[in-house]
Order: structure tokens, then sequence, then C-alpha cells
């Protein structure tokens, strides 16, 4: 609660992607997204690769963000908000505290849509993250890939760091949502989901699982980007492959 | 004060005195906020009738649209002996009733226009007879011959050029809902008697023109009465007495709405608020034990059947307008009453259910009167079906009630009426967006290359000065509502006078309220158009005549759909400034001007003959539909188009705000709750800010596509979309227009 008051003294700006007035699949009811601009991570199969540099951003002030949010507050019923999405929102850690500040001094239920890569306990970072937590109502986590080598072919990165914020929430009772992409090929062999599956048992405030199967519907900002899409030949999951994934993964024990 | 033996178990009496069905359903109605467990499946009777329906509408379709015809028999309430869906299930039918003597057999009415009646005959290889021929070019007017022996020069150059467009002076004008309850809860004697005395009223010392037309008017409705009695009589019914049963108020109020789409061809044919009356009689057999669940639903499946098999012969020209061979058969559930009650009923449940026992379909045209005051199970009721079938739309009772009260229907696409008590002047469509090319073209028209207005000079600068516009943009707007309100003038005068809508009429208050039905055709184009030459350069590029043929726009500028002020504003001022213009003329029998955003599907036709426009639309590229943002327009989701639409003020358009807005399953939610409940919220934020009207569609683009290219599937035969307004099967569409509703924004972040 220190920050109230800061938030709307400082002007600080927010490199964005672009923003959304009707998200339905992005948190708990209907909700207005943000989208960061830049993310480290190099997914093979990410579907926004436009959002992974600031190229084609536009600054925003946390104030403008909000008051734009404000103006679909008629539509958020009991349980929608805003989410912050990406791109990479921890990458713009500052900021981001800056605009849940102000978001939560408005009473807006705010959800972090995150894949957790910038995460680390080493300061300045570990401080700013904490407070951050302290402004988030859910935090929307995509683990990639449960395996940490299969990890680093997927997105350049381990996943040591993303495991540990995960079981940092846990221990706070953060409420957590975690999104597993299903890639075929990749990441939805059995073996893989049920050890997904175990680290999530072990994980106390997870609300909810959900498995997004794999699409190729973003293929053509790889193209349009000038970039060599890794993927290439990857189907979109089957059916079975899915209700599988389902059947390991979102079991209800930790729901 | 009257007391029928059928009234028993009815309460109150101000409806007994006099005609009052307002009355009779406050004191009767039964509240529902439960949900839908209640609701039965189908009934053995109803699975055959169904099934031997849709095989009629298969041939129908394999028969190019149109499965039989009449050709020399002109349609009135007598003309045909009884008709049923089949001569071997016709014991099974709970409401009986067909427009001619066979099944989805179109009739023959000449009245509003003998060459377009001969014309939809030969359009479908029918020989139109030579003796109606003759009787109606040498003996008997028409409608049609009527309008255009007294057109201007003037008015008949704005039609060719389609600045005015859509009139009624080729087809029945519609939008006149009979309260057909009035047949159920009161019988036709007591209606008779009614119009009797209303008919003596009339006279008195020194009459004049007016009285004698009324006089004239009301004879007609009594002979419409009796003739009502005389078509009853055929089928077995004798209507003169009130209904004493539910079965027997849905058939008796079947036959008034029997006795409109006999003797009418309108283009809207509107069943009207049906649903809560007919609960009353439900609710009381139940009472009694006379009628279980089952029966019930069985009744109005059968009624909602009938609707389903309206049909008229229409020409070319108006299948191009209203494409999908629409009847308007729009039927209300829910709504709030003034006193502060919902007016859902278990029956408002059965109408909706119809859509599951018997599939989607686009008739009757389910309109949802929502207020976020419904009961909530009600709410999730509703946003459920519109995500399983996509066929009903939803007007803001929240806006409408505190004008047409809490017993209005809905007499077209989304205007509204207050049933037995006003009727409506339909009047199409002027097309603001070409106002706006004449304005810079000094009403010399684009596409047909000739004069049309008064020649109020070209603007010829460089790059268009905004204030210059916007002064000559008034001048055409004055101008254009002015010839646009007298042409429609001449075409209701002539509508009275040869095709009078007897048999609705007699089921209105003789003393009736009118109003005059006026819409605005391209409106998204003319604000995004304005905005243009406003914040950015816009620089017309002419012909060698010096007439502006398209446009090179340099800079970006703000675009309706996006909730962004300086766009929505042009907006609003358009509405209040045109609807300004329309209110300082004189208008036919007194009635209130009105208008509408609302193209149906005529934005392709009215987009044909259009030519380029200052926001980047080329010419012959249809319009946005109704109030709809433009095409490619919305940058910032569902919601900020939402937004934009909401801002326009009701009481300035009272005939409506039409907006439809389609919606990919995958964006809406993961599962079929979440998607309902999302919808529900998405309903209740835009109706909350103000808006009057939402179409739903919930499917994608991918859907679209393959029903296009394989209407044949068994999946598509009723695969139903809405419309601006209305609902149709999407492969009774015209190829431009599945490629229309193709093209328009398809919501689906993901």
């Amino acid at each position: 609660m220190l920050l109230q008051g800061h938030a709307t003294t400082t002007c600080k700006k927010g490199w964005i992607h672009s923003l959304e007035s009707f998200g339905s699949v992005d948190g708990p009811g209907v909700r207005y997204v943000i989208f960061f601009a830049g993310c480290p991570m190099r997914c093979q199969f990410c579907h926004n690769p436009d959002t992974w540099t600031t190229d084609n951003a536009k600054e925003y002030t946390a104030e403008e963000l909000i008051g734009q949010a404000l103006k679909y507050k008629s539509y958020w019923g009991k349980k929608g908000g805003l989410t912050v999405s990406g791109g990479e929102p921890l990458v713009q850690i500052d900021f981001l505290i800056e605009l849940f500040a102000l978001a939560k001094e408005k009473g807006i239920h705010t959800t972090l849509d995150t894949s957790g890569n910038p995460f680390t306990t080493r300061e300045p970072f570990y401080g700013k993250w904490k407070r951050l937590m302290e402004l988030t109502d859910l935090v929307m986590l995509d683990i990639k890939h449960i395996d940490d080598e299969q990890h680093k072919i997927l997105t350049g990165h381990t996943n040591q760091n993303i495991l540990a914020m995960a079981k940092e929430m846990s221990d706070m009772g953060k409420p957590m949502w975690i999104r597993h992409v299903l890639v075929p090929q990749v990441n939805d062999r059995d073996e893989y989901l049920h050890r997904l599956s175990d680290f999530i048992g072990t994980l106390k405030s997870v609300e909810r699982v959900e498995v997004l199967p794999y699409h190729t519907m973003g293929t053509y900002k790889w193209e349009q980007l000038g970039l060599e899409y890794p993927l290439k030949g990857i189907h979109p999951p089957e059916q079975n492959r899915i209700d599988n994934a389902n059947r390991i993964l979102c079991k209800g024990t930790y729901m | 004060m009257r007391n029928y033996v059928q009234w028993e178990g009815f309460e109150g009496r101000r409806w007994k005195e006099k005609i009052d069905l307002r009355d009779f359903i406050q004191n009767n109605y039964t509240i529902y906020d439960g949900d839908e467990s209640f609701l039965a499946g189908t009934t053995e009777a109803t699975d055959k009738l169904w099934g031997k329906l849709q095989e009629l509408q298969k041939e129908e379709r394999a028969k190019n649209g149109v499965l039989d015809m009449d050709t020399d028999v002109v349609a009135s309430l007598t003309s045909h002996g009884p008709g049923y869906i089949s001569p071997e299930l016709k014991d099974l039918e709970q409401v009986v009733g067909l427009q001619t003597d066979k099944p989805l057999k179109r009739a023959f009415m000449p009245y509003g226009g003998i060459k377009m009646a001969e014309q939809s005959c030969k359009m479908y290889g029918y020989e139109p007879s030579e003796k109606l021929h003759e009787i109606f070019t040498k003996y008997h007017k028409t409608h049609n011959e009527a309008v255009f022996d007294i057109y201007t020069d003037e008015m008949k150059k704005a039609r060719h050029c389609k600045i005015l467009t859509g009139l009624p002076d080729t087809y029945g004008r519609g939008r006149i809902v009979g309260d057909y309850r009035r047949v159920a809860l009161y019988g036709i004697d007591r209606l008779i008697e009614g119009k009797e005395k209303d008919f003596e009223q009339s006279a008195r010392y020194g009459m004049r023109r007016g009285t004698f037309q009324l006089r004239e008017e009301i004879a007609e409705q009594i002979k419409a009465l009796k003739g009502m009695k005389e078509m009853a009589a055929a089928y077995g019914f004798d209507i003169s007495e009130p209904a004493k049963n539910a079965r027997e108020a849905a058939q008796w109020l079947y036959f008034g709405y029997l006795a409109a789409i006999k003797t009418q061809n309108g283009a809207a044919m509107s069943v009207g608020r049906v649903s809560t009356f007919l609960d009353i009689y439900i609710e009381r057999d139940m009472a009694k034990k006379i009628l279980t669940e089952k029966e019930a639903q069985e009744i109005i499946d059968h009624l909602t059947m009938k609707c389903r098999m309206v049909k008229f012969a229409r020409i070319e020209s108006y299948n191009q307008l209203f494409s999908g061979d629409p009847v308007w058969a729009t039927l209300e559930v829910a709504g709030m009453g003034i006193d502060g009650r919902s007016m859902v009923t278990k029956n408002d449940y059965r109408f909706l259910h119809t859509l599951e026992n018997m599939g989607p379909a686009p008739e009757p045209n389910l309109t949802v009167l929502y207020s976020e005051h419904l009961p909530e199970q009600f709410k999730k009721y509703v946003s459920y079906i519109s995500v399983k079938t996509s066929s009903i739309q939803y007007e803001n009772d929240d806006v409408m009630r505190p004008i047409w009260g809490d017993d209005y229907s809905i007499c077209c696409c989304v205007s509204a009426t207050e049933t037995g008590k006003e009727l409506q002047f339909f009047g199409a469509r002027a097309n603001l967006a070409k106002c706006l090319l004449y304005a810079i073209n000094g009403g010399f028209d684009e596409m047909k290359k000739m004069q049309v207005s008064p020649e109020y000079g070209k603007i010829t600068s460089e790059v268009l000065d905004y204030d210059e516009v916007m002064k000559k943009y008034d001048t055409m707007m004055t101008w254009l509502a002015h010839l646009y309100v007298e042409t429609l003038n001449m075409i209701h005068y002539m509508h009275d006078k040869y095709y009078y809508e007897s048999a609705e009429m007699a089921l209105i208050d003789t003393d009736v309220r009118r109003t005059f039905a006026t819409g605005i055709a391209g409106f998204s184009h003319v604000v995004d158009s304005l905005s243009a030459i406003k914040y950015a350069k816009v620089k017309p590029i002419r012909d060698e005549d010096g007439v502006a043929v398209d446009f090179e726009v340099e800079g970006d500028f703000p675009k309706y759909g996006n909730d962004d002020e300086r766009a929505d504003e042009i907006a609003v001022w358009l509405l209040d400034t045109f609807m300004d213009k329309l209110r300082t003329c004189h208008t036919y029998r007194d009635s209130e001007a009105t208008t509408s955003i609302l193209t149906i599907t005529s934005n392709v036709v009215y987009g044909k003959a259009t030519g380029s426009l200052p926001d980047g639309r080329k010419a012959g590229a249809p319009l946005a539909p109704g109030a709809n943002p433009s095409y490619g327009a919305e940058q910032n989701g569902l919601l900020a188009s939402l937004n934009s639409v909401a801002k326009l003020p009701y009481e300035e358009a009272l005939d409506g705000i039409s907006n439809t807005q389609t919606i990919n399953p995958d964006a809406l939610g993961h599962s079929d709750e979440e998607r309902t409940e999302n919808l529900a919220n998405v309903l209740d934020g835009y109706f909350r800010q103000g808006a009057h009207h939402l179409n739903v569609n919930v499917f994608g683009k991918e859907k679209l596509i393959d029903a296009m290219e394989h209407p044949e599937k068994e999946e598509y035969a009723n695969f139903t979309i809405r419309v601006s307004g209305y609902a149709v099967k999407f492969i009774d569409l015209t190829k431009e227009q599945q490629l229309d509703v193709i093209a328009r924004t398809c919501h689906d972040h993901m």
C-alpha cells in the first residue's frame, strides 16, 4: 500500500504493443488486455513474435492506460478486470508496478499473464517483484516445458527460475492459473505431462490449469518479420491428445 | 360489463369493460425466475410435423426457393379452403391455418402492384393469369401505379439514382402489428361491437375528408373481422367468442395473424408480444390440471412452426434488398413492467426452447427485450441459446420502456410500437453517404452522371476544407430530408387508399397513434469521411466534368468504432442533425417523425449505387450495415466498437439503432459455460450504457466459408445467422451477401 500516491506523481511510460477491449480468455470474465512490448524468450511456437521487440510499440503512461481500461468497466461484471500480457510484462516491472498500483487504487481486478522468464531472487528485481505481487490478484503462469533441457531448446532459456517463481507464489498463497501450450512432438509426451502434473501438484494456490492447443494462426507474423518459422510442418494437436493432456493435467486435486 | 365463462379464473376488471390487453396481462401473469430445467422436449406429433416441414423446405430449396405459387386466385381471407402441413398429419397439428391451401405455397397479391405480382410469378417460371392482368390494369388501380402517377420528376430521379431507396412503393409497407391477442381474449363479436361503436361515434355534423376516410376504413375493418370468422370456420373453429383454454388461445391468436399474412405481403409482418399473454392461459390450464408441460411446449412448438412457414412472392429487386426470404415474423420475450416486476414467464423459455427442439431458424424473429434487471437465470439461458444458435437478437427494454410502456411490440427488425395502439409508416432509407458526395459534387450523381438536386454548386478546391464541406452538406441534407418526407407522404397516402391493412387495423384501436419511420444508410461512412476531411488531408480526384470520383487521403484520422470521442462526436452530430431536419417537415396524417440506423441486408445494394468516399471505401463496395462501424475500422476490439455505437442517443433514433456483431466462439471463452457468462456480461455492459440493439452471432469465419462452398452439407440446412435486424439461413443469401457477411469484422482475438 506504500505505493499509493506514488503512482499518480511519477510519470514513467511503458512500451505497449497493443490494446484489446475484449479479452475473454485472458483471466476470469471479460478483461481489458494490455500487451506489453518486448520479450527475452524466443519460443518456437510463439504466435505473437511481433511483440518480441519494442519496434512498433507506442509509449503510454499508467494513467492513460487505466483511463482507457475504465471505459469498459461496465462489461466486467463481478469477475472481470485488467490483464497485462505481452510480450513479457516483467521486463518492464517498474512500469508494471505503477500500472497495477493505479489499477488497485481504482478497485480493478489485476491479472498478470507471464512466462516468468525474468524472475530472479537477486536484487533489485526480487524486491520489486514482491511489491508487484502485492498488487496482483491473479497470475497466469505459462510453463512451456517441464524438462529444463527441452525448455532451453524450445525457448532459448532455462526453466529453473520459472519453476522457482511458481514455488514462491505458492508459498505466499498467490492465486495462480497454470497454462501449458500443447505442441505435438515437442511437449505432449505423456512422460512430460506427468512430470508437469507432479510439479503442479506441489503448488498450493493453483486455481486452474489450462491446456492451450498449439495453433498456427501466428505463422504469418513470422513471415512478415522475415523470420524462419521453426515448427514448420507441426500441426495443431489432435483432439485425443488434447483430451489426454487435460486428463493428466487438469486433475482437480490441486484445484 | 361483459363476463364470458371463458374468462373464469382471470383477475381484474378494466380489461373486461374496455379492450385493454395490457391491463389483462398485468393482472394475470405469473413471474418466473427459475431456470430452464422444467422444459420439455418434442412430442411425437411435433417430430413428425417438423420432419415433414423440413422435407418441404428441402424441396423448396431444390426448386430455386419457391415450392408452389398461385397464379389465378387473388389472395383474401377466404380465397382458399383449409390447408395443412400434410393431409395425413392434419390431426396432429395443435395450431392450424395456412396462407393458401398448401404448405409453403405463395399467394398472388396484386393490390400492392400488379407488375410486381406478375414479375414474381415469371421469375420462378409460373405464368400469371391473363384475366387478373386485365382486371388489375383496366378495372382496378394498384398502390404502385397510384404512387407513380403522382411522383414528381425530382422524386423519380432521386429514386433512380438510389439516394432514396428501398421505398415501399413496389411492395407492401408492412410494419403494422395487429394486436392478435385480442382475438383470443375477446372473440371476434366483441371486437366488431367495439368497431361499430367507433363507427357511430365518428359521425358528426360537418364531416370532411378525414372523417370520410376514417369511416371507410372502419367499415373495411368490420368486414375483415367478419372475414376472419369465416376463415376460421373453414378450419372448423368458431372464433366469435373468447378462447377457453391455452390451445384455443394460441389458435385464435394465430388466426388473427393469419388474417394479416393472407391479405398483406408487407416487408415486415410481426407477430408481436404474445408470449406472456399465452402463458396466462397455460398457467390456468395447468392449475386446472388439464395441460402438461409437454403439451404446453407442443402448442408453442406448433405455433412457432407456423411462423416458420410464412411465405410471400417477392421480386428480384426485393430479394436484393432483403435477402434470404425474410418476413420478420418478429416475436418478443422478456422485458420489465413499468411497476418494476420482471415480465419473464415460463413461456419465454418455451419460445426460446423451440430453437433447441426444432433447431435454429430465422423465423419467428425471436427478440429478447433485455434489461439488466431480468432474472439472472433467464439471462444465462438466453446467452446460452445465443451461443448455441445465433438465432436471437437483443433490444434494450430499459431505453424503450420509458417511451413505449411495457406492452410494446417490435414491428419490424428493431422498431418498437405500442401494441394495438400504434402503427408505423415504414419509410426505408435515405443514403446519407451519397448525400455527402452530392454536397461535394453539387448534387450531380457520381454514378448515374446526372443532376439530381438543385444546382448548389460543386466544391472546387484541391484539398477539401472541413468547414466548406459541412456547410454544403447541411444544405444538401436539408434538401434530401424534405424530398424524402414528401415522397413518403405520397406513398403512404396511396397505400392507405389502395392497399389498406384492414385485417391488422381491425385489431388496433381506431384512435391510433402513428409514427413516420425514416431511415439512414451509410452512417459509418459519413462519419469516417467527415473525420478524414477534418483530421487528415483529403484530395478529390475529379473526372473531366469536375466530378469527384475518388479521393486521396494523406495522414491518419480517427474512425467510428474505436470509442474515440473525435469520431464518435461526429456520429452523434450526424444523427441529431438529420433528425432535426426531418422534424421540420409536415408528415402524412400528422404522424410523428422518427428515424432508424438500420439497413437490413440492403447495405450491399446501397453500396453498389454509391461512389468512392473520402473514408477510403471504394465505389460499389457494400456500405457497413446499420449503425455498425465500417469494415476494418475497428482497431481496439469488440467492446470499443460497442462503446462507440452505445453513444448514439436512442431518443434521436426511436425507430432503432441496429448493431450486428460476430464473435468467434474460441474468443468468447474456453467452455460453453464461460461463453455464456461472458456474453451475458457483454450484454449487460452494452445495454447499461443506453445502447439500443444487438445481434449476436457466435461462429468463426471458417464455418461461413465452408457453408458458402458446401451448401449441400446437411449441417448447413438450418445454419442461421443474424444480420442487421433479422436472421436468415446463411445458404439462402446471395453470393454477394455471403461474401459481405464474411468480410465483416469477426471478433476473434485469442
